[in-house]
């Protein structure tokens, strides 16, 4: 196979966008994805088979079959999870990644985001740590994200978001019903509502129509192709360079290193089940991060026995997604208009400034409910069968509102992916195993949040609220997982520089939700796509490999 | 209906009326054979998991759960995506079998509503796991997708009032204006 100057191991939100980076910039480019390119016509409206409901298995991958991972419960039992289980965690395998079927809020986070020890402190126990890079040095990546991959919103409305050069390339969707229910009444509380940033075409941008509005968005593939991820802006432009070759059902076993201990390339089965290598000048991990995790952990040699650039066992370590609380309220009247995404509203009044407790998080109502996403949000003391629930699910379908929130999660060094040390995936390769729980004050955050939720939804009339602020005795990393190969100027609390290079290995940089210190109050598709649009022009800025610049 | 396979496609109201006779549709269906059109269930496993299925979701001016065809839905994972669940149904549907006649000298298809309530808030208790597998599916057959034989001609969206098919979407929508308001 001919030897190109990039690998880059997934081709999801950051992945995507590094393979446009680098090949835009003449770097040649081997993109490997180990699941799918699926289309808008898979969007299939299957609501028990999709990437929100997994009853039936994850419509965008990776399958039940021969995917286990472990968890690793409070009494540290390990449990072989499934991926359509909860406990395993899973975020999606497919080109575009998590983005062909995200709900797609584009947050960028908020400069204190960035700074979250230098302003709160560390609490004890945990591993809570400034980021090495600040929200200015991330800010023109941020707008290049929102360009390129289109986002529509409007957060003039709001003092609570950091500088911007530019507004938002689209303007928000009309509001639905719930958005008008909720808006007035947080103004009454003294809040600052606005319309969530969305990477969905509300005009026709980038040569794609706008939403539809349909009720099948967060988990499903958009059926008319107004929800934008990489798969549909990054990486086409990516393959019309003739720069990059996109390799789908080829997923990898280790990075390979020469006896320097500088990477060679990158080890993979094809979509047949045969062994390739395929050889490269930079190896770019972008599979998110409890799979980039996994696969240094796997990578390993004489030099490195541990995994690639795991000589201080940072590596998995700080895992951590978002613990989402908020509160359902109840209504004398319809709230549900069937007027899609659903998700339309938000308050970033909370993310901080709450005394004795660090950060917060952004509040916002949540996408339509499917019927079947209703059968367990009922009013208190609500038969869990029986005909009361068969009448409670048609007296409340259409009159109940949603409001939760991302709170941004207190890291320890605890939480973490290593290798579970005997179950295989079906390639023979150890799976994941995760274990561990983020710090005990992200639930006490949490609560005050789904408090906050409740009153919010009291003002707007709700008849009767029910508050969500369940613990967690695990790490809940799910969609939202970041953390596991921390970026940081200090190697022996980190694992890559700021630059997303590890500090072990000078080829091989890890750009993904893996390198995030925190993990914010907000949804981090944007800020993963802001660090991959960084972390490339670093790349190509050092790169004085062999070729495109004389 | 000589057979469950029968060409005669009900309509919903037949259906609907069909259905009120209970487990009727469901035994007559399969005498020809032991597991009849289905994947997976006996005819017996058949009759009772629909007299708890019909306890978690009753009829009244809407189907119950096996008039929108919930045992079809379990019956077809079972032989597939759950098929990691049979040991769990087998084991439950006989215990449900056992205490009904233990408690009402017969199985739990033949008791009454109010003896079936009694025996599945009995293994609501005595057996957790498959209670709460049983409802999880249940729910899911009912409120899911047709695509997977349950929630026949979409009775239960129609229920909670939900446009079936959509009313948004394509067809009302002028892409050359933006978005509808």
């Amino acid at each position: 196979m001919k030897r190109v100057n990039v690998v880059i191991v997934g081709a999801g939100a950051a992945g995507g966008i590094v393979a446009k980076e680098l090949s835009t910039a003449g770097l040649s480019v081997v993109l490997l994805e180990r699941g799918k390119w699926y289309t808008p016509n898979d969007c299939r409206k299957d609501d028990l088979r999709n990437q929100r409901t997994t009853v039936l298995g994850n419509a965008f991958g990776p399958e039940d079959e021969g995917n286990p991972r472990v968890l690793v419960d409070a009494e540290g039992v390990p449990h072989i999870m499934l991926p359509s289980e909860g406990g395993y965690q899973n975020n999606a395998a497919c080109v575009g990644g998590g983005t062909l079927s995200y709900g797609a809020m584009a947050w960028r986070f908020l400069p204190q985001d960035f700074r979250m020890r230098s302003i709160y402190g560390a609490p004890a126990g945990s591993s809570l740590e400034d980021w090495p890079i600040s929200y200015d040095d991330l800010e023109p990546y941020y707008e290049k994200a929102e360009y390129e991959i289109g986002i529509s919103g409007d957060d003039s409305g709001t003092p609570f978001h950091g500088p911007r050069r530019r507004p938002l390339p689209m303007p928000p969707l009309p509001p639905n019903r719930e958005f008008q229910i909720l808006e007035p009444a947080a103004k009454r509380l003294g809040l600052r509502p606005f319309p969530i940033p969305m990477a969905r075409n509300s005009v026709p941008y980038n040569g794609r129509g706008p939403c539809m509005r349909c009720r099948w968005c967060v988990g499903f593939a958009c059926e008319v192709d107004a929800k934008n991820g990489s798969q549909n802006t990054v990486i086409p432009v990516a393959l019309a360079t003739g720069n990059c070759e996109l390799r789908t059902e080829c997923i990898a076993r280790e990075i390979l290193t020469d006896d320097r201990g500088r990477a060679r390339g990158v080890a993979y089965y094809d979509a047949n089940g045969r062994l390739q290598e395929q050889l490269s000048d930079i190896v770019v991990v972008s599979a998110c991060a409890i799979e980039s995790a996994r696969l240094l952990l796997n990578s390993k040699s004489r030099l490195f026995p541990d995994g690639l650039g795991n000589r201080r066992d940072q590596v998995g370590r700080n895992l951590q997604g978002h613990h989402y609380t908020g509160a359902i309220g109840f209504f004398d009247f319809d709230t549900y208009d069937d007027v899609g995404p659903g998700a339309s509203i938000a308050i970033s009044d909370y993310n901080h400034g709450t005394p004795g407790l660090c950060g917060g998080g952004m509040l916002a109502n949540e996408f339509i409910r499917l019927p079947i996403q209703m059968v367990d949000r009922m009013p208190a003391g609500t038969p869990q069968w029986g005909l009361p629930h068969k009448q409670a699910m048609r007296s409340f379908y259409k009159r109940n509102i949603v409001v939760m929130g991302p709170t941004q999660p207190i890291p320890t060094a605890d939480a973490r992916v290593t290798l579970d040390p005997t179950v295989r995936d079906k390639w023979g390769m150890l799976v994941a195993r995760i274990s561990g729980n983020v710090h005990a004050q992200t639930y006490e955050i949490g609560l005050v949040q789904a408090q906050r939720a409740e009153a919010w939804l009291k003002e707007a009339g709700a008849a009767s609220t029910v508050i969500s602020a369940g613990k967690s005795t695990t790490v809940y990393a799910g969609q939202h997982q970041a953390g596991t190969c921390r970026m940081g100027d200090d190697p022996q609390g980190s694992v890559v520089n700021r630059n997303c290079q590890l500090h072990d290995v000078d080829n091989v940089f890890v750009i993904d939700s893996s390198v995030h210190v925190t993990n914010g109050g907000f949804n981090p598709a944007l800020t993963i796509m802001a660090v991959a649009y960084f972390a490339s022009a670093a790349l190509v800025g050092n790169w004085k490999g062999t070729g495109f610049r004389s | 209906m000589q057979s469950s396979r029968s060409s005669v496609r009900l309509t919903r109201r037949q259906f609907v009326t069909a259905g009120a006779i209970g487990g009727a549709v469901l035994a007559v269906g399969c005498s020809a054979h032991n597991h009849g059109s289905r994947d997976f269930l006996s005819d017996g496993q058949a009759l009772t998991l629909a007299a708890i299925c019909d306890r978690i979701i009753p009829a009244d001016d809407f189907p119950s759960a096996s008039q929108a065809g919930v045992i079809t839905y379990i019956d077809r994972q079972l032989a597939r995506t759950y098929r990691r669940h049979r040991n769990t149904y087998r084991d439950g549907l006989e215990q449900a079998d056992a205490i009904s006649r233990n408690r009402f000298g017969r199985n739990l298809a033949a008791a009454s509503a109010p003896q079936q309530v009694e025996i599945v808030s009995a293994i609501e208790r005595q057996n957790r796991k498959f209670f709460d597998l049983v409802r999880s599916h249940t729910l899911e057959g009912y409120y899911g997708s047709p695509r997977h034989g349950g929630n026949r001609d979409a009775a239960s969206w129609r229920m909670l009032g939900l446009a079936e098919p959509p009313v948004l979407g394509r067809a009302q929508y002028d892409l050359r204006k933006g978005p509808a308001s």
